[in-house]
């Protein structure tokens, strides 16, 4: 896996704590994640790896209870600064959840969900961005003939590329990816993992992942998050051959889980 | 018997026993419903359907409401369920959509929301028919007729403030079954909408909102037919003991079939002679409430396929 571009650093925690109530859930993260690479978080259940995702597009938000400390800068910017709109930075910075969910419209409004919350697209703006946006998650061929069907008639598999695709229509720089496969078959796993080293290229991906031999294949960075730190950040062919960490050797040598 | 089954074998014991009084009681109490639900059909059906006559639905009723039909209630009727859901149902569903999508749990205006969600819920129909006398009568429309200089037009009872004090009434309903309906919409339907930048109201717009409309539909309906058979809390407040014509505007008076049942059977000179046309409009009022709830059931299966 040899990165092509020079590193460049996109997004930048420092001291990042994130509370649930009285739960200290994240606790002083600091760490440097590149442009156009692949990094992934690993961990058991509950270590934070997903919470830490979640404050990078201010998710946590949604929790009432939750609150965060800490920057979170997107190319310098701190997104928690009082004057940056929520809004923006999750157009900027797309999702993709563990439990893919179309909305319950066509497949073609799916995709343009996102567009038409932003202005009034046209018709031919609204159909190119449709099929490009398919077209990069790998998903075109397949509906390009039904795109006014219910986008719950897809498989699982499907319906996951297709809430990729909706991602990419707002032409977000950066996409998080929380557990996006643990809840599908081996092959649909391989097709979405196959398109997240395609599209790497343009998009600086963070994903979170139960699953430590998808870390090894997909990513080029991988951090292990263990009881709300961060114990170990490294390139990934780095940690996986050498941990510097006991935790994180445990980890890896599938000692707990 | 083989010896292989021997250990398998039934044996009668106390517990045997339970299980079949178990099984028989709450089967006899499912079946009394079916039982209650029949007779009461099939009593007002067999009495009333001879006298449902096309003269009695379309006509007035004359002689002091001995003879003739019972148009201007059903009119009546259905004008004050369309008012009444027309105020109702918009004030029920913002308030359902703050609790559910808006206010913290814990915050103090959402107590104090929900205390008077459960005070209303209790209190006894004859009182909101008072306090719409009271309010919506006295107050507002005296108060209107005031500011207006207007010389008695909306201060007087009238059907616009009856079905007020109705939406008053199902209140409560519409608005904890539209919660209700709110809440079912899965949580990461509405993450997944944040997620590609929508605020919170376009979240509840275009995603909220039409996931839940079915659930909303059906509730309001269901609540709103609820409503549409009580008397009491229209007593004071312009249904009439009979009027040859129907309502021409929002301050007028109005028959109504509940309250026209209620008149028929204790206020007429000769209860016995009406007796036909209470069961005649019994069985109207009945089948204008059934009417509602399978329109309810209607738009939820055609909701669900479209």
């Amino acid at each position: 896996m040899a990165p092509a571009s020079p590193l460049q650093v996109k997004i930048r925690t420092i001291e990042l704590n994130v509370y649930y109530g009285y739960k200290h859930a994240l606790q002083d993260v600091t760490v440097d994640i590149y442009a156009n690479r692949v990094t992934a978080f690993i961990g058991p259940s509950g270590c934070g790896k997903s919470t830490f995702l979640r404050a990078l597009n201010r998710m946590n938000e949604l929790i009432p209870s939750a609150r965060t400390t800490g920057r979170v800068e997107i190319d310098g910017i701190n997104i928690y600064d009082p004057e940056v709109d929520v809004v923006q930075v999750r157009r900027r910075i797309g999702m993709v959840f563990q439990q893919w969910v179309p909305f319950p419209k066509s497949i073609y409004e799916n995709i343009a969900f996102g567009l038409r919350l932003n202005g009034k697209p046209s018709k031919a703006e609204l159909d190119a961005v449709v099929e490009h946006s398919l077209r990069r998650a790998a998903l075109w061929d397949e509906v390009k003939d039904r795109l006014q069907h219910s986008a719950l008639e897809l498989s699982g598999g499907q319906q996951q590329r297709l809430c990729i695709a909706r991602a990419l229509a707002v032409n977000p720089e950066v996409l998080l990816m929380d557990e996006p496969c643990s809840a599908l078959d081996p092959i649909s796993t391989a097709k979405i993992e196959e398109l997240i080293e395609e599209l790497k290229h343009d998009y600086t991906i963070v994903i979170v992942t139960h699953n430590i031999q998808q870390a090894a294949r997909i990513s080029d960075y991988t951090g292990f998050f263990y009881l709300g730190r961060l114990v170990e950040y490294n390139r990934t062919r780095e940690l996986f051959t050498n941990p510097q960490k006991r935790e994180t050797e445990q980890y890896i040598t599938g000692r707990f889980g | 018997m083989g010896r292989g089954s021997y250990g398998f074998r039934k044996e009668w014991s106390w517990y045997t026993l339970v299980g079949v009084a178990a099984i028989s009681m709450t089967a006899l109490a499912a079946l009394a419903i079916v039982g209650l639900t029949l007779s009461l059909l099939g009593h007002f059906t067999l009495e009333g359907l001879p006298h449902v006559t096309w003269e009695f639905l379309t006509q007035p009723p004359r002689n002091n409401n001995t003879e003739g039909g019972i148009f201007p209630a059903i009119y009546g009727t259905v004008l004050l369920v369309v008012l009444m859901s027309l105020m109702g149902v918009p004030i029920g569903t913002a308030t359902a959509l703050y609790l559910s999508e808006y206010a913290r749990e814990d915050s103090a205006l959402t107590r104090w929301v929900r205390f008077g969600v459960n005070t209303l819920a209790g209190v006894p129909a004859i009182v909101f028919g008072l306090f719409g006398l009271g309010f919506f009568v006295q107050f507002l429309g005296k108060g209107i007729d005031r500011i207006f200089g207007l010389e008695l037009v909306w201060g007087k009872p009238a059907i616009i403030w009856a079905a007020a004090t109705m939406a008053v009434l199902t209140l409560p309903v519409v608005i904890v079954s539209v919660e209700e309906a709110l809440r079912s919409v899965p949580r990461h339907l509405r993450e997944a909408a944040f997620a590609l930048g929508a605020t919170r109201w376009q979240t509840i717009w275009h995603v909220v909102l039409p996931r839940a409309l079915t659930g909303i539909l059906t509730g309001s309906i269901l609540a709103v037919s609820r409503g549409a058979g009580e008397v009491a809390p229209i007593l004071f407040l312009g249904v009439a003991y009979s009027l040859p014509e129907l309502p021409k505007g929002l301050t007028s008076q109005f028959m109504e079939l509940g309250y026209h049942l209620y008149v028929l059977s204790t206020q007429s000179p000769d209860v016995e002679t009406t007796r036909p046309l209470q069961y005649a409009t019994t069985l109207v009022l009945l089948l204008t409430t059934f009417a509602l709830n399978l329109s309810a059931v209607l738009l939820r299966l055609r909701l669900r396929r479209g």
